[in-house]
């Protein structure tokens, strides 16, 4: 019978069934960050244990770096600069390659690990970041981990986990113009909620995927965990093996052929049999925002915030009365009629070259609307330069938007000066929880051409109704 | 870490759903790079009215006296979801916490309770219901047994509620052994794999 893409990536990584119902799975690339890399680092000095496998292993500063232009040496968060320095000492104290606040490889871990060929076609990857199943648009077999896992990992070059079971999301069909793949993720998660991957390796599929950039397909993926996936991964394809090649961590040429071979396999069977199976009609699927607290919470734009008929089944629980009460919004107002006090892109959903490229189109020649506060922060210091290189900065610069150096920013409060209580905030990050992005900050979940169109509007709107205005 | 057979204690409950690992313990208060400390932190932004002066907010249900020596929380469907930070179980353990139940869980966070000896349990959400009505009774003692070797919670009505934990999470929980000594048992099993694997896949080695 026909293997499924996550089977076949699991048999060749399998060392041995364990006794217990886990497995020892062979991990071939191990990310660590400055928030929570260091200390696995020092879990593992403390047992007196030393890293199996030095060269797999790559560090960036990232989390909590400050991005401010012409950045000191310094974290945006008081005091963070510990974590900076710990990560240092350890790294160089293990013998890993680190790319530290001023290397040109600095970037959020999950966009420089495929920029630099780290994270590659049937590799394993893990890191103690739940985002790492970004890398699995790549046909990468990753995980994100606990920090005592990654500690593990980083010891044995294994992880134990227990089988997940599969799950195929099928996105069948063309998409409607304007209609981009962070769309696609908040589509199925508002379905079928953010645990509706939970439990299984979900593989994206489907006619609307293979059309999708690897830029695309990395947005996705990344949200694969807001949907509770275990991991998201994506078939190899020419679209997959051309990106992957000639990448400065990548394979050595005289190897490129076979490993070309082995990547092209990594597909699932056309009759492989998942355990579940999700279809999506592309063309159902509409520019997406989210209203409350959850990724779950999202709606199209343009329409109103739902009432009681979306709530949950079981009277149990007020989650949804406390998100609109943390985000300010009503039942049945329209979404579009909140106004915006600010607007970010950035993050490793939508940090990416191309989503600062899709941005600029909507930005070129328009002004954010006033009393925005809107901020670009791209995903890594390769992609600063290349946009630059592209006159992009000028086109977020003029638009008046900040343009900063790389790293997750403000996808996540650390304790800087950034967005207000209160403000509502526009954003193309993942994750809209309560003061994620500040203490009550209200986040609304969107594409980068959402977001950049509604900067402009100064309250929600896509980019093709921005364009109707 | 301490092996865990039983837990009994006071149970509380905060019945949300998606319950993420920003609001366990906000990334702001995570100021020092270790695992110990942390309890002060544990829902910061519900449990204080105000993050300087950490003014206790008297309606967040962990403030309350009938809660003050909590050890077991129960939650709603996906607890734990969203950040890998491990932090959210540092802080649970360091506040007191010994066991969460909840109908549904966070894959990370789930991993790294049983990494860390906090027991999670997850409950199908009827029982859960049924668990959190008797606590919530006014008059109700709100103690809650689990044991986790016979794979049930009992509420304080005392009917038991049988829940699955896989074999090698109950192991390590109820062992409290060191996960990379129980995996370097495996060791040449490792290394034939890696011998094996140098061949059939040069190009994945640096």
């Amino acid at each position: 019978m026909a293997m499924t893409l996550f089977d076949k990536l699991w048999e060749d990584h399998l060392v041995a069934q364990l006794d217990d119902g886990n497995s020892l799975i062979a991990i071939d690339r191990i990310l660590l960050h400055e928030r929570t890399g260091a200390i696995a680092l020092y879990g593992l000095k403390s047992k007196n244990r030393s890293v199996v496998l030095p060269k797999h292993v790559f560090c960036t500063i990232d989390h909590i770096v400050d991005t401010m232009p012409g950045r000191p040496n310094k974290a945006r968060m008081p005091g963070g600069e510990v974590f900076i320095q710990a990560l240092r000492d350890s790294a160089r104290s293990a013998g890993v390659t680190l790319f530290d606040v001023d290397d040109p490889n600095q970037g959020i871990v999950h966009v420089i690990a495929p920029e630099l060929g780290i994270a590659l076609p049937g590799l394993s990857v893990i890191c103690p970041d739940s985002h790492t199943c970004t890398l699995g648009a790549l046909g990468t077999l990753t995980w994100g981990v606990g920090s005592t896992e990654a500690e593990h990992a980083l010891a044995t070059g294994t992880l134990r986990i227990k089988k997940p079971r599969t799950m195929k999301v099928c996105f069948d069909g063309e998409l409607v113009p304007g209609v981009v793949a962070k769309d696609m993720m908040l589509h199925l998660i508002a379905e079928y909620s953010a645990s509706g991957g939970s439990g299984y390796a979900v593989e994206f599929s489907g006619d609307a995927v293979s059309s999708l950039s690897m830029s695309g397909r990395m947005t996705l993926c990344n949200m694969a965990v807001e949907f509770g996936a275990s991991t998201g991964l994506i078939g190899v394809d020419d679209r997959t093996i051309e990106y992957v090649a000639k990448r400065p961590f990548g394979v050595r040429t005289e190897l490129q052929s076979a490993a070309t071979n082995y990547w092209l396999q990594l597909r699932s069977g056309s009759d492989a049999t998942f355990d579940a199976t999700i279809r999506i009609c592309a063309s159902d699927i509409r520019p997406m925002v989210t209203w409350g607290t959850s990724p779950e919470h999202a709606i199209p734009l343009g329409t109103s915030v739902p009432g009681k008929k979306k709530r949950d089944q079981v009277d149990r629980d007020t989650s949804i009365d406390k998100a609109m009460n943390y985000m300010g919004v009503q039942s049945a107002k329209n979404i579009s009629d909140f106004t915006i006090n600010g607007a970010f892109i950035g993050s490793c959903t939508n940090g990416r070259l191309e989503d600062l490229r899709k941005a600029a189109v909507v930005l070129k020649g328009k002004r954010v609307a006033p009393g925005v506060k809107a901020i670009c922060v791209p995903g890594s210091t390769q992609t600063k330069i290349a946009a630059e290189s592209e006159g992009l900065d000028k086109v977020f610069l003029d638009a008046g938007f900040e343009w900063r150096e790389s790293g997750c920013a403000l996808c996540f409060y650390a304790g800087e000066k950034g967005f207000a209580e209160g403000d509502r905030i526009v954003s193309s990050t993942n994750r809209n929880f309560e003061g994620r992005q500040g203490p009550g900050v209200r986040t609304h979940l969107a594409s980068p051409e959402t977001v950049a169109a509604s900067a402009i509007a100064g309250h929600i709107v896509s980019y093709t109704s921005g364009q109707e205005d | 870490m301490t092996p865990i057979s039983t837990v009994v204690g006071t149970a509380v409950c905060l019945l949300r759903d998606n319950i993420d690992t920003d609001t366990i313990i906000p990334s702001r208060e995570i100021k020092v790079v270790s695992k110990t400390g942390l309890g002060p932190s544990l829902f910061a932004a519900w449990r204080y009215l105000d993050s300087e002066k950490r003014e206790p907010n008297p309606e967040f249900i962990l403030n309350s006296q009938k809660y003050h020596d909590a050890r077991i929380l129960i939650a709603g469907e996906n607890f734990g979801c969203g950040s890998s930070r491990e932090h959210a179980v540092w802080a649970l353990k360091d506040y007191g916490f010994d066991a969460v139940i909840a109908p549904s869980f966070g894959r990370i966070f789930y991993e790294n309770c049983v990494y860390n000896g906090l027991l999670p349990v997850v409950l199908e959400l009827q029982a859960v219901l049924g668990i959190v009505k008797q606590i919530e009774t006014p008059g109700i003692s709100p103690e809650v047994r689990i044991d986790l070797l016979r794979q049930h919670v009992i509420g304080p009505d005392g009917i038991e509620h049988a829940f699955e934990i896989s074999e090698a999470n109950k192991e390590m929980l109820s062992s409290g052994l060191d996960h990379i000594a129980v995996t370097e048992k495996y060791i040449d099993a490792i290394d034939a794999f890696r011998e094996k694997d140098r061949e059939k896949r040069p190009w994945a080695y640096l």
